[in-house]
């Protein structure tokens, strides 16, 4: 699951860093990793990648806004891990 | 009257009172005063001087409020910068306004890094939050917001200023792809925010969610309005998170919500809203772009207690023209007429006012015009032109517009190529000039295409170098590292060529579909 994640944010916001730039516990929006608009596409990939819903409610920092983040959530919902 | 004496008068009269909330902290009038005061005898104590100019380089969090606040009582002008700007075109910036001293978030290493290095005229660094660390000693002497400025007096420094000081540099993209500070004074900010409180019905119980960014004159103005009459003001840094937009606006009881299209669109996204959440917002108002006829019907019904504010600006003046409320039903797609104490009008080629029906270039006359671009006399000349009067000039602001039989103004386009993106400005040659740094680039024309949420996507066109090999994504990955998140194409096509005009001119607008001709 840690493995996906970490290849969907290199690929699709990092373009050409290094993998060990990618540090789990960084915040997506204080190093600028990802900005405002960029959220839906990691929301969007969450859902078709680990067959669940996210909730409007659940659009929240605590959930969404680290490697770290993104793996709890996603254990929280039961994510269908392949 | 200084601005910064709004402040100071709240501190009197409403000194238990919630200025600010941001991040879960929460800052009375009396604390932000005070917090302003420290800022401003350390930045004295530094050598800034009346007039000189002091960058603020943060997100939007408490330490920005109270920087703006800091550098006006100091007798200095604030230069808000983005805070995603890279470092070249930050250290660009501060060079062209000789910054005297810069506050930023402890962690932009690279962007301290740059500024030991390569501004000469910073003689001082604040920062506030964690700060990286550094191999050696900083070249530049720090500060930081936590542990050194407690130790400076809570009360005011000597005041320095009258209202024609310098109060702001407010940087803005323009077509040749440099920014230009936007120069105001004291005087220019008190009338602005007086004319734009006075038509938004703004009191001191009005409660303000602010998610645009403060170095962006629409957001900033939150701020110097809500302390203007002494509202409070909840400062939220990211719209990325919109649930937390709904928990803001409901926990606080936020009264009024200003926005872009690209925000309300999002808004718009999510199913499942509440209307209930949102009653407390007596106004939303939308500027930047303009807001789609049908995002106007169902923000309505969301926000179902809210006059719907749609208006039109541009930063050499922060705020030209407001359609009020009740017209929007009638004339949905017109920004309305000149805002109170202003006066607006549309000339043609000649500079002859023209009447109903009739395209031409929107003037405007106010103590909301700005005195210039700092350090760019060609420049200003272009857009200040004689007024009224001898002694005056007004903007010509280079967007084209027509009024209808009762005056209300309907823009049809620039007279430039700025794209808007998100509700900002976008230099296409700003991008061009980065995308072709890229090795294997020939040739570059940038654009912008219509887009759902953004209002405005970029897209770049490239053509390659012969045996070249580049694709979208070494385009975007570079624009990223160069540029500012909102100046970063979404598209990349590559062609053979660009169409060009028998003087060599790129043909633009032959660029907008896909592979068109």
């Amino acid at each position: 699951m840690r493995v996906k994640i970490r290849a969907f944010i290199l690929e699709s916001f990092m373009y050409g860093s290094a993998p060990e730039e990618l540090e789990d516990t960084a915040s997506f929006l204080e190093t600028g990793i990802i900005d405002s608009t960029g959220i839906m596409e990691v929301v969007l990939f969450l859902e078709e990648e680990f067959e669940i819903k996210v909730e409007d409610n659940e659009m929240l920092p605590e959930n969404l806004d680290s490697v770290d983040s993104l793996c709890r959530f996603l254990e929280k919902k039961g994510a269908a891990s392949t | 009257m200084v601005f910064d004496d709004y402040l100071t008068q709240n501190a009197v009269q409403w000194p238990g009172k919630e200025a600010c909330i941001a991040d879960d902290r929460r800052s009375t009038y009396a604390e932000l005063d005070a917090a302003a005061n420290r800022l401003a005898h350390a930045l004295v104590d530094a050598g800034v001087g009346r007039g000189d100019r002091v960058a603020v380089f943060m997100e939007n969090r408490l330490e920005a409020a109270v920087s703006v606040f800091g550098v006006l009582r100091a007798g200095a002008a604030f230069v808000m910068v983005n805070p995603t700007t890279k470092p070249d075109k930050l250290c660009y910036m501060l060079n062209d306004c000789a910054a005297a001293a810069v506050i930023a978030v402890g962690r932009s290493k690279a962007a301290l890094e740059a500024i030991d290095a390569e501004v000469p005229s910073v003689r001082q660094v604040i920062t506030c939050g964690p700060t990286a660390p550094t191999e050696g000693a900083p070249a530049k002497p720090r500060l930081d917001f936590d542990s050194d400025l407690p130790a400076f007096p809570a009360g005011p420094p000597p005041r320095r200023c009258i209202d024609m000081d310098l109060a702001a540099i407010i940087y803005t993209s323009g077509s040749t792809g440099r920014p230009k500070g936007v120069t105001m004074t004291h005087r220019n900010v008190i009338s602005a925010a007086d004319s734009i409180t006075q038509y938004l019905q703004n009191v001191p119980e009005d409660i303000i969610l602010n998610v645009l960014p403060l170095s962006f004159d629409y957001g900033l103005y939150q701020l110097l309005m809500s302390v203007r009459l002494g509202m409070t003001l909840v400062l939220e840094k990211t719209f990325a998170y919109p649930y937390r937009i709904v928990q803001h606006i409901r926990e606080e009881r936020v009264t009024g919500f200003p926005g872009v299209p690209t925000m309300f669109a999002i808004l718009l996204q999510m199913k499942d809203l509440d209307p209930a959440d949102f009653d407390t917002v007596r106004y939303i108002s939308n500027t930047g772009a303009a807001l789609p006829p049908a995002h106007i019907e169902r923000l309505g019904g969301l926000f179902r207690n809210a006059r719907i504010y749609s208006m039109y600006g541009v930063t050499e003046c922060k705020r030209v023209t407001y359609l009020p409320p009740e017209e929007l039903e009638r004339r949905p797609a017109s920004v309305g007429k000149g805002m109170p104490n202003e006066e607006v009008w549309i000339v043609d080629d000649k500079g002859n006012p023209v009447g109903p029906g009739v395209v031409g270039e929107l003037v405007v006359r106010g103590s909301n015009v700005m005195q210039g671009y700092w350090g760019l006399p060609e420049e200003t000349a272009a857009v200040l032109r004689p007024g009224r009067y001898p002694w005056e000039r007004v903007l010509y602001t280079g967007d084209l517009f027509k009024m209808d039989d009762e005056g209300f103004l309907y823009f049809v386009s620039r007279k430039d190529d700025i794209i808007k993106s998100r509700g900002e400005k976008v230099s296409p040659r700003e991008v061009e000039s980065v995308i072709v740094e890229i090795d294997g680039v020939q040739e570059a024309a940038v654009v912008g295409i219509p887009d759902e949420i953004l209002g405005q996507a970029i897209k770049a066109v490239v053509v390659k170098a012969p045996g070249a090999d580049l694709d979208q994504r070494d385009v975007i990955g570079h624009c990223s590292r160069r540029l500012e998140s909102f100046l970063v194409p979404k598209v990349v096509e590559f062609r053979d060529a660009l169409p060009k005009t028998d003087s060599g001119k790129v043909k633009h607008k032959a660029l907008k579909g896909p592979d068109a001709a």
